[in-house]
């Protein structure tokens, strides 16, 4: 149960600078209206997630005949129910998700950080031409492309397989434009100039000097992407036909239809929504640090 | 005579629908006798819980004899899964076997997914009521799917609180509508039911059952008569009961409903076989006090019923061992032991008419342990059931559906003109997809 206050902890982070901003007595009046306002904003985000924590503590019997916000008796027994699905498959699905979601992400961080920095860097024919082509794929919704992409790993046999999913996701175009503007603005040209006097190769000089400069802004891919992946839901319900590689989100749709005459599991959704949300919240409060670097790092002086 | 016509129109829809592309594929035809000839890997993609359990005596018994092996994956059911079906068949990689509900065939046959099984598993027909088999042969000599399980419609009521309130079982709709009034008048606080709008196969049911025949063929032309006298009958009555208050509006499937079951405000439903499971999760408290009728019916000399959910084994063109994938099918929804195993591991109400009243079916659903009879009773039912006619734009038809039958209920307006825009929108889709109406 102790895992369940962990969504908790954010609104007390999130409101803190609204109080702390109403000490002065002048200012008071005018910090009330932003204070009440982000407190509603946070209310309305965190009302649903405070459903979810308390419905997953609801039997089947309880979930829909007790008081919306009344915790259930029901929390251990949900998870054995869904612990004893089909044999554990949830963790089968959760273990997928990380995989897709993991691997995926690092791929394509590692994809937008090598291509980020050489259009930063590099000037060649054609760079321009190229960054807009990507631009373009930002604008482009990724739901266009999986049955495309479908059709075309169908030629290569790839379908229903881990790689089916995981290969249309390493290119994630806004990765790619997020890197390129973050190297530009981290990776000062002396730096680079220096490296190469120094006699370091473009390959050194990239993962040695300007790679450790970038690292905040990948992280940032790496969560948008990771993130992405992990509420995927068309790309992988094209490509997978086999429950065993199916991400969560089908997972949990699986569970949800299961045709007109067998009802929905709903105990089982709701607790394997809210063990779902928990690695990403994980993932968040363990990186959120990295972000702070950004002060910290730095070579030259402007 | 209907076989070459109909044959023809799947054709040239077919031939509009997809430019034309693959279509030479037709080779319906072919694959013939390779059952025997060696050993077969079928891959069956349905959602009915635990089936990997049945295929296993199926891999274990039959199978094993004729070598052939079949591989579930698990599925979720619904229109997406038909566009699934279709997405893979168009890179020709649909499974050898799906599952399909039995309004979802024409759209699948109309895309050439579906292989004609009729040397295969023809033989399986006499297993099943006449209406139930005619809805996997769309009308033509082709047999496209096996019936695996059907929903005939009945009448679910609060026995006790039916006693308590002085209420009869209604055995006509006109009956129905003085039941809903007589409440009101005892109990303002209550209701007899809902008239929900967020599932279409209940409202494609009741006008089943008042002998709408939404989509038929003429010629090479399609017909669709969602707006047809039948139709207008049924949406007028249930409007009319909306509109005068004798009964809710709220749609089903909700936590309100759910809790309006679970506490007695509302105190019968117009569901189908498969109700005792929903039941059991909506209306835990209420066990035992549920009682089962047959649906009334438009006039008292009438006996029919509609159907509500149901689905059908069928096996797709992309099969390489279209032979070996009817047997399975077949053997699947006629053998007793696979369809006992159906019922227990599933839960499904079988369409072959022998296993309704035998194996699980012996003794009533523990939710109805009140009522003995409840299987010989729905198996009477069942053998009532109008026929069906579908169209390959089912799901166009039932999302207008939602969306104009809901709004009216919620403003409590003209049923008539929400069947019209659903008539409206499904003649419009059908010719945006190139297939030719008659008006």
């Amino acid at each position: 149960m102790s895992s369940l206050a962990v969504p908790q902890t954010e609104p007390v982070a999130g409101s803190t600078p609204g109080t702390a901003q109403g000490r002065p007595p002048l200012r008071r009046r005018i910090a009330l209206i932003p204070t009440v306002t982000l407190l509603l904003g946070a209310l309305y985000c965190l009302l649903p997630v405070a459903w979810v924590v308390i419905a997953a503590t609801k039997s089947g019997r309880e979930l829909f005949s007790t008081f919306t916000f009344l915790p259930g008796t029901g929390f251990a027994g949900n998870v054995r129910d869904l612990n004893a699905y089909r044999d554990g498959v949830y963790w089968q699905w959760m273990a997928n998700s990380a995989l897709y979601a993991g691997l995926g992400a690092l791929l394509s961080t590692c994809v937008s950080a090598i291509s980020g920095y050489a259009l930063a860097i590099y000037r060649f024919r054609g760079r321009e031409t190229l960054f807009n082509v990507l631009l373009a794929g930002v604008l482009m919704p990724p739901v266009i492309l999986a049955v495309p992409q479908y059709l075309l790993l169908a030629k290569a046999d790839l379908t229903d397989s881990y790689l089916s999913v995981l290969l249309p996701q390493i290119l994630f175009p806004y990765g790619v434009y997020l890197a390129r503007i973050y190297a530009a603005a981290a990776v000062p040209a002396d730096v680079i100039e220096a490296g190469r006097m120094d006699g370091g190769s473009e390959w050194r000089i990239f993962t040695r000097i300007a790679l450790p400069m970038m690292i905040p802004g990948m992280v940032t891919v790496f969560l948008f992407q990771f993130v992405a992946i992990w509420n995927n839901f068309l790309l992988p319900y094209i490509m997978l036909s086999d429950d065993e590689k199916f991400p969560i989100t089908l997972g949990l749709f699986t569970l949800l239809e299961q045709g007109a005459n067998t009802p929905a599991l709903y105990t089982l959704v709701i607790t394997g929504a809210l063990l779902a949300v928990l690695p990403l919240v994980a993932l968040f409060l363990v990186i959120q640090r990295f972000w702070s670097l950004d002060l910290l790092s730095g070579a030259v002086k402007s | 005579m209907p076989y070459t016509k109909r044959r023809r129109l799947v054709r040239t829809a077919v031939a509009i629908a997809l430019g034309a592309t693959t279509l030479a594929a037709c080779g319906s035809q072919s694959a013939d006798g390779d059952t025997e000839s060696g050993p077969a890997s079928l891959t069956y993609w349905t959602w009915t819980p635990g089936m990997d359990k049945v295929v296993d005596l199926w891999n274990k018994g039959p199978g094993k004899k004729d070598r052939i092996t079949v591989t579930v994956k698990k599925q979720a059911s619904g229109d997406t899964l038909v566009t699934k079906i279709l997405t893979a068949h168009k890179a020709g990689k649909a499974p050898d076997l799906v599952q399909a509900e039995y309004q979802a065939l024409p759209t699948l046959v109309s895309n050439d997914a579906l292989a004609d099984i009729s040397k295969n598993a023809g033989e399986a027909e006499g297993k099943f009521a006449d209406g139930v088999w005619q809805q996997t042969t769309l009308g033509t000599d082709a047999v496209y799917a096996v019936p695996q399980d059907i929903g005939p419609m009945m009448f679910y009521y609060r026995e006790d609180l039916f006693k308590k309130y002085g209420l009869t079982v209604p055995t006509t709709w006109d009956e129905f509508a003085e039941t809903a009034r007589k409440l009101k008048k005892a109990a303002p606080e209550k209701d007899l039911t809902t008239f929900s709008a967020n599932d279409s196969g209940l409202f494609a049911g009741l006008a089943q059952q008042a002998g709408a025949k939404w989509w038929t063929t003429s010629g090479d032309r399609w017909k669709v008569a969602i707006n047809d006298a039948a139709t207008q009958k049924v949406a007028k009555f249930w409007g009319g009961l909306v509109k005068e208050g004798a009964i809710d509006n709220q749609p089903m499937y909700t936590p309100a409903w759910n809790k309006a079951l679970n506490t007695g405000k509302q105190i019968a439903w117009v569901s189908a076989v498969w109700a005792p499971g929903t039941l059991t999760t909506a209306a835990p408290d209420t066990k035992g006090k549920w009682a089962m009728a047959p649906l009334p019916q438009w006039s008292a000399s009438d006996n029919s019923t509609g159907s509500w959910g149901g689905s059908s084994t069928a096996v797709t063109t992309d099969s390489e061992h279209r032979a070996a994938a009817a047997k399975f099918a077949a053997w699947l929804n006629t053998d007793s032991e696979a369809l006992n195993a159906l019922a227990k591991e599933s839960g499904i109400y079988p369409a072959a008419t022998n296993a309704q009243t035998s194996g699980a079916f012996l003794k009533p659903p523990a939710y109805f342990a009140n009522q003995a009879d409840f299987y010989t009773k729905a198996a009477d039912i069942a053998e009532t059931t109008a026929p069906s006619a579908w169209g390959p734009n089912v799901n166009v038809a039932y999302t207008t559906f939602k969306d104009a039958f809901g709004a009216a209920a919620k403003s409590k307006s003209d049923f008539g003109a929400a069947l019209d825009e659903m008539q409206a929108d499904t003649v419009a889709d059908m010719k945006k997809q190139g297939f030719e109406v008659a008006e």
